[in-house]
């Protein structure tokens, strides 16, 4: 491999990462502080992909449908806590994966009687759909850049709020100790309703920005569920650092790994990583206590 | 003694009237949820066209089609076809989407006694030492359309090619299909993960080696994500992209938009041919379902419309299984390809032509007519076949 | 509510086999001989849910590996029978073996390799515990996944065809009713084991670990030990399963070992409800019976599906043995 191309690998390895951390911080974050496991993650993804991809196509405008997807993401994220999930928090992981089972369910089904089966078309404005020329040797498609500052800002975002504000306090707080949270006078029922719609838009942000490069269509949030668990997993439950280390690490691995791998091998490389990693510390990479 | 024999004769006629009466039972099994979810719908979609276009009748009698999601898993599909066979009584047994599918039903239905027709799952297996009296391929078989691309590339002069495919029998079959044709050199062949999301390791390889064409086998959302990724990372200008009809076609183009222009296929039909039964069925299938039709609602088509042309010879006659195999060998029908018939394995010998994908003047994205690549195109395994005599 | 464990598991356990067993000879009267294939594969299910439960109901491990095992059982029969057929000689390191076609062999041999593997896997997955179990155990499941894909020789990802003939101790068990009554016979053999091995100290220890780990440490019992027999059992039952399921439908292929399919297997065991050992056959007929129902009303299947699985998620705590409890004791 000649070194532009390692860099080059290097760099993919690097925003494949950060794209799954993006995919992974929403996850992370209601999996982590309310303690849901929620398997509907990938339709809210899913939804992302599907109301950016119309109202982008509808309007001519990219910013537009990744404005109303995030927003819609939200609404479906905090309709679904008061609906339904929130009943959930107190029953066992086995029947919120039940539950969260049903949701994908309907949220695919539903989507093929809206958007139809057919994927959609989700095209990106003029100006990103090109590539940049980083050095001699070396272009890079414009639009993965956005995704690696996106899913840095989001990181940088998500910590920042969480470890150093008033609010990401209060989210802490409800988290650990619900009623003693309530009784010093934190609104635990608002904060978990904004954790969940936050933790959707999340979700509906990484559709809206996978969706231009990957296949916008139905069932398309299963198989990034799957890496999203891995992710979360790998870093910690509930640590969003853990998440973006665990994140990088899988994208790197799962480059190379298909590079330089078999493609049986390079098929489980991933997997193999997650195993070994959990062998070797079984609370993943960074344990949260509490 | 009269008596028993006036009352024999009448029995016997009030069964073959009965028989006339009877109509005909399909179990048309496909995939209709999860990610292959599209195929299914669009097999099925041109199924029941095909069979509007023949007044809902098989050889005039009616035709009455169960259907069922395999939801794309082999055990599913074989629970589905044998509820089909002993329960619904079907009598053909088509409309499956993957390999994996068909592989598991095909066997129980034939010694159940069904017919099945694949609409598109291409085995190999069928197509060779497996083959049957009963089981007919009316899509094509899965090498083909590879090597027929790999022998007009290397007729064209194109000396370095690269070679995508998903680590699966399909996919390797399919680049072995390719390289058959193909007799310039192969700078990189690559197996990717199944369903795979993210191809820019591969692209960067593929930048690297720098090849004169890259072929690429990738049917559904790893199709839509690889030519995405493709025109992206600014390869496409560089680098031609060569494919087999379903890694290009209508199911796909939507979503891949002005990504897949100019990239080529390799097809036995596609929505620009002229002739009469194609821009019939293209004008009714947008009439009807409000887009353009792919290669697969056109093997479905044409699946109905060859049975009904079969049935017709024998007067509806299914039950009269060697009658009916016999029609099915030697059917003559309206194809929209132009022109159809069997092999002696029971493959497709047909056409093949090069489209190129382009915007038509509605600026839809849509393969255009290149020009013909291959005449009545056979695949390889036909020499294994042995046809046994159905007992 | 202490009800004695004659009326409590004995007697749900000879009925549900006694309502299976009714099933050939009904079918036959109402002239639907399918029902039986129906019932024969919810029986194959309800082993492998059974089987499952013993980690997930009393050993209170969410495990994901299971289908997993249940294809390598099915892949030991499958890839026995092939040899057979083909007359080639498996190489298991300097022993050669020819292969076979029959049933009472290669239906324990599946059993022991997926008991084998199970260990193997278990022994570093039970490092760790909760949700990252769960997620351990996803990650061996994808791994035999993609192992399975990479077997070209027993046809990939496409699945391996089993084109020799089987028996099952002189019977064809592609013949509806031998098949039938050989996943009947195996379910009345794993139920009637499980709620033995349930109720005996190994049971007492295993359901105490799954409530309070250290109590059980404090005692100076080692549960590590009971969690992974544990696993290896329920991995030789869903071994059997997947066995059972190949040589009926002479077919196996990494589609029955996705991730998706131990996903199914949970959900059967949850809409059964945990807490009995026969809890998980109610939720595999109930599971297998809906989605064969409504896929033959509408292609949309999964809209209806869903919502049920949702609605049964919030008003059926405790699955459908809590219904029954509920409906009783009202």
């Amino acid at each position: 491999m000649t070194l532009p191309l390692l860099i080059e690998q290097t760099l993919n390895g690097i925003q494949l990462g950060v794209m799954l951390f993006l995919m992974s911080a929403g996850l992370t974050l209601v999996f982590g502080i309310m303690n849901l496991i929620n398997l509907a993650h990938g339709s809210l993804y899913m939804l992302g992909a599907f109301v950016a991809a119309s109202v982008a196509s509808l309007t001519g405008y990219f910013v537009v449908g990744a404005i109303v997807a995030v927003i819609v993401t939200a609404a479906a994220g905090a309709l679904l806590e008061v609906a339904l999930l929130r009943r959930f928090y107190r029953r066992t992981h086995l029947d919120q994966v039940l539950v969260t089972f049903g949701l994908i369910l309907v949220f695919n089904e539903g989507a093929r009687q809206i958007w139809g089966g057919v994927p959609l078309r989700f095209s990106l404005p003029a100006g990103l759909d090109g590539s940049v020329h980083l050095w001699s040797g070396l272009d890079y498609p414009a639009f993965r850049l956005v995704i690696l500052g996106v899913g840095l800002v989001v990181g940088l975002l998500l910590y920042a709020v969480i470890m150093r504000t008033r609010i990401g306090m209060w989210v802490r707080a409800g988290a650990s100790n619900r009623t003693m949270a309530a009784a010093m006078g934190v609104n635990v029922e608002m904060i978990f309703i904004g954790v969940f719609a936050a933790g959707a838009a999340l979700a509906g942000l990484a559709g809206l920005m996978a969706g231009p490069i990957l296949a916008v269509q139905v069932g398309m949030g299963e198989p990034v569920l799957i890496l999203c668990l891995v992710v979360t997993v790998i870093g910690g439950i509930g640590s969003i650092n853990g998440a973006l280390v665990a994140a990088l690490a899988i994208g790197l691995i799962d480059t190379f790994g298909r590079v330089l791998l078999s493609p049986a091998l390079g098929s489980m490389a991933i997997f193999v990583a997650m195993a070994a990693i959990l062998a070797w510390r079984p609370k993943g990479l960074f344990p949260v206590h509490g | 003694m009269r008596h028993l024999l006036l009352a024999t004769v009448f029995a016997l006629s009030s069964i073959v009237s009965a028989q006339a009466a009877d109509p005909i039972k399909v179990g048309f099994i496909s995939t209709f949820s999860g990610l292959g979810g599209s195929l299914g719908q669009e097999l099925l979609d041109g199924f029941n066209l095909g069979l509007e276009s023949t007044g809902g009748q098989f050889g005039g009698r009616k035709v009455e089609v169960v259907q069922g999601d395999d939801q794309a898993k082999p055990d599913v599909g074989r629970q589905l076809a044998d509820k089909m066979v002993e329960s619904d009584h079907a009598q053909i047994i088509t409309g499956v989407v993957f390999s994996n599918v068909m592989l598991a039903l095909a066997k129980p239905s034939l010694d159940a006694g069904a017919f099945v027709i694949s609409a598109n799952a291409g085995l190999s297996q069928y197509a060779g030492k497996q083959c049957n009296p009963h089981y007919f391929t009316v899509s094509f078989q899965n090498d083909t359309p590879a090597e027929v691309m790999g022998a007009y590339l290397a007729s064209k002069g194109v000396k370095k090619m690269y070679i995508v495919a998903p680590n699966y029998p399909a996919g390797k079959d399919s680049l072995a299909g390719f390289k058959r044709g193909f007799k310039g050199e192969i700078v990189g062949e690559v197996y990717t993960t199944f369903g795979q999301l993210d191809y820019a390791a591969e692209l960067a390889q593929i930048r690297a080696a720098k090849p004169d064409g890259l072929y690429f086998f990738l049917p559904g959302g790893m199709g839509i994500n690889f030519v995405k990724q493709y025109a992206q990372a600014g390869l496409k200008a560089d680098i031609p992209l060569y494919g087999p009809s379903f890694s290009l076609d209508q199911t796909v183009l939507p979503a891949m938009g002005d990504a897949a222009l100019g990239a080529f296929a390799s097809n036995f039909w596609s929505e620009s041919f002229q002739n009469p039964t194609s821009v019939k069925f293209v004008m009714d299938f947008e009439a009807k379902y409000h887009r353009i039709p792919s290669p697969y609602a056109a093997q479905s088509y044409d699946t109905a419309r060859l049975l009904d042309a079969a049935l017709k010879t024998i007067g509806g006659k299914i039950e009269d299984k060697k009658a009916f195999q016999k029609a099915l060998e030697t059917v003559k029908f309206d194809t929209v390809r132009g022109k159809f018939r069997f092999n002696t394995n029971h493959y497709p010998i047909q056409d093949y032509y090069l489209t190129e994908i382009t915007k038509n003047d509605k600026g839809q994205i849509v393969m255009a007519l290149r020009g013909q690549m291959a005449t009545n195109s056979v695949d390889t395994f036909a020499e294994q076949c042995q046809m046994p005599s159905a007992e | 509510m202490a009800k004695s464990p004659l009326i409590r598991d004995w007697l749900p356990i000879m009925l549900i086999l006694a309502v299976f067993a009714a099933v050939p000879s009904v079918a036959q009267a109402m002239g639907q001989p399918f029902a039986i294939k129906v019932a024969s594969r919810i029986l194959v299910f309800a082993i492998a849910a059974v089987g499952l439960n013993l980690v997930l109901g009393f050993g209170g491990m969410v495990s994901l590996l299971h289908a997993g095992l249940f294809g390598v059982g099915g892949y030991v029969v499958g890839i026995s029978s092939y040899h057979e057929f083909n007359g080639e000689a498996l190489m298991l390191g300097p022993v050669a073996w020819g292969g076979s076609g029959n049933l009472l062999i290669t239906l324990p041999l599946a059993a022991l390799t997926s008991a084998a593997v199970a260990s193997l896997m278990g022994v570093v997955s039970l490092r760790t515990s909760g949700s990252y179990f769960i997620m351990i155990t996803l990650a061996f499941n994808q791994m035999l996944f993609y192992l399975a894909v990479s077997l070209d020789r027993y046809g990939g990802e496409d699945g391996l065809q089993m084109l020799g003939t089987l028996n099952l101790a002189g019977f064809d068990p592609s013949k509806r009713l031998v098949y039938f009554y050989a996943a009947l016979s195996v379910l009345a053999v794993v139920l009637i084991f499980s709620q033995r091995l349930i109720g005996s100290r190994f049971g007492m220890v295993l359901r105490a670990t799954a409530q309070n780990e250290r109590r059980v440490k404090a005692l100076g019992i080692p549960p590590i030990r009971y969690k992974l027999a544990a696993v290896a059992i329920s991995g030789a039952i869903c071994g059997l399963a997947g066995g059972l399921l190949a040589g009926g439908t002479q077919f196996i292929s990494p589609a029955d070992m996705s991730w998706v399919r131990s996903g199914d297997l949970i959900v059967m065991c949850v809409l059964g409800g945990l807490g009995t050992v026969w809890g998980p056959v109610l939720g595999a007929a109930c599971f297998l019976l809906l989605e064969l129902g409504l896929s033959g009303l509408t292609n949309a299947w999964q809209l209806p599906f869903g919502l049920i699985v949702i609605g049964m998620a919030v008003y059926l705590n405790g699955g459908l043995v809590g219904l029954l409890r509920r409906v009783r004791a009202a």
